[in-house]
């Protein structure tokens, strides 16, 4: 017997929990889209298990979509890192504060 | 889920396995200073998602995972990191905002907490199989591809549709943002 939808589901709730604190403490742009890429995994971990437990194609067809969509993010994301970066010569997001009023 | 040994020892071994190489990666990622280091980091937690997927019958999805994720994704981030240049450390110690790493743990926590106890709280899974009408049911002994193809290019062909639709849009939007601005010589301006 495979081990219970549960254990997979803690899993991911940890694996969410840890890019979520890597995206709210680090301050390297180029690390907090790899923690925005952790906590999408998370979630297609979950997506997975569920669509195997309750028996259901549906989840995984979701997670085929959030990987293309995820793609498509991280392509508009390096490029506006790299725009950035052509401006200030650092990827650090406390630099980014020409709006603060 | 307290009673372990009733479950077969290869699915505990997998899970064992894919728990750490996903919870070692993703430390790595928030604990190195070096992006580089985070990056390669990144490949290791999703190769542990990927190794989950394969567990749970998602074998098609496990090879795109490596192929896209692992493969291009990190790829992309890796030439990102060279090609700018920043592959010096971080200033970690560095706390702009007072507290504020705590409060991030503090916030973490909680939402790992609330998480698993909304999850136990609503029984896990009831083993009910779903009801639904769209979705199509995950039929064992039948091809995982065989299954998600007929689900993606009938169920999900306008999703399908739109997001090839996007996937244009963000390539033409990166190539523009990361263009080099070409700078009009007098002349030009002139004209």
């Amino acid at each position: 017997m495979n081990v219970p939808a549960a254990w997979y589901l803690v899993l991911a709730a940890v694996l969410f929990g840890i890019g979520a604190f890597g995206l709210l403490t680090r301050r390297s742009a180029l690390i907090m889209f790899m923690c925005v890429e952790l906590m999408l995994n998370a979630v297609n971990l979950t997506f997975v298990t569920f669509a195997r437990t309750l028996s259901d194609i549906g989840g995984q067809a979701t997670v085929f979509f959030v990987m293309v969509v995820a793609a498509a993010e991280v392509t508009v994301g390096l490029g506006i890192v790299v725009a950035v970066f052509r401006r200030r010569a650092s990827t650090s997001v406390d630099e980014l504060s020409e709006l603060k009023g | 889920m307290i009673a372990a040994l009733s479950y077969s020892w290869p699915s505990i071994l997998v899970f064992a396995a894919a728990a750490v190489l996903v919870l070692v990666g993703a430390l790595g990622v928030i604990t190195f200073k070096n992006p580089v280091h985070s990056a390669l980091s990144l490949i290791m937690t999703l190769f542990g998602v990927a190794v989950a997927f394969v567990a749970q019958q998602a074998d098609f999805l496990a090879a795109v995972q490596i192929i896209v994720y692992a493969g291009a994704i990190v790829v992309l981030f890796l030439f990102v990191i060279m090609f700018l240049g920043v592959d010096r450390k971080e200033h970690v110690h560095v706390e702009p905002f007072v507290a504020q790493r705590p409060l991030a743990a503090l916030g973490a926590v909680i939402t790992v907490g609330g998480l698993i106890a909304l999850m136990a709280e609503s029984h896990w899974v009831t083993g009910v199989k779903s009801v639904s009408t769209v979705g199509t049911a995950l039929a064992t002994g039948q091809a995982n591809v065989h299954q998600l193809g007929t689900a993606v290019f009938t169920t999900y062909l306008f999703a399908f549709e739109a997001t090839a639709a996007l996937l244009v849009i963000a390539v033409v939007g990166a190539v523009l943002l990361a263009r080099r601005e070409r700078v009009l010589s007098s002349e030009e301006v002139d004209e």
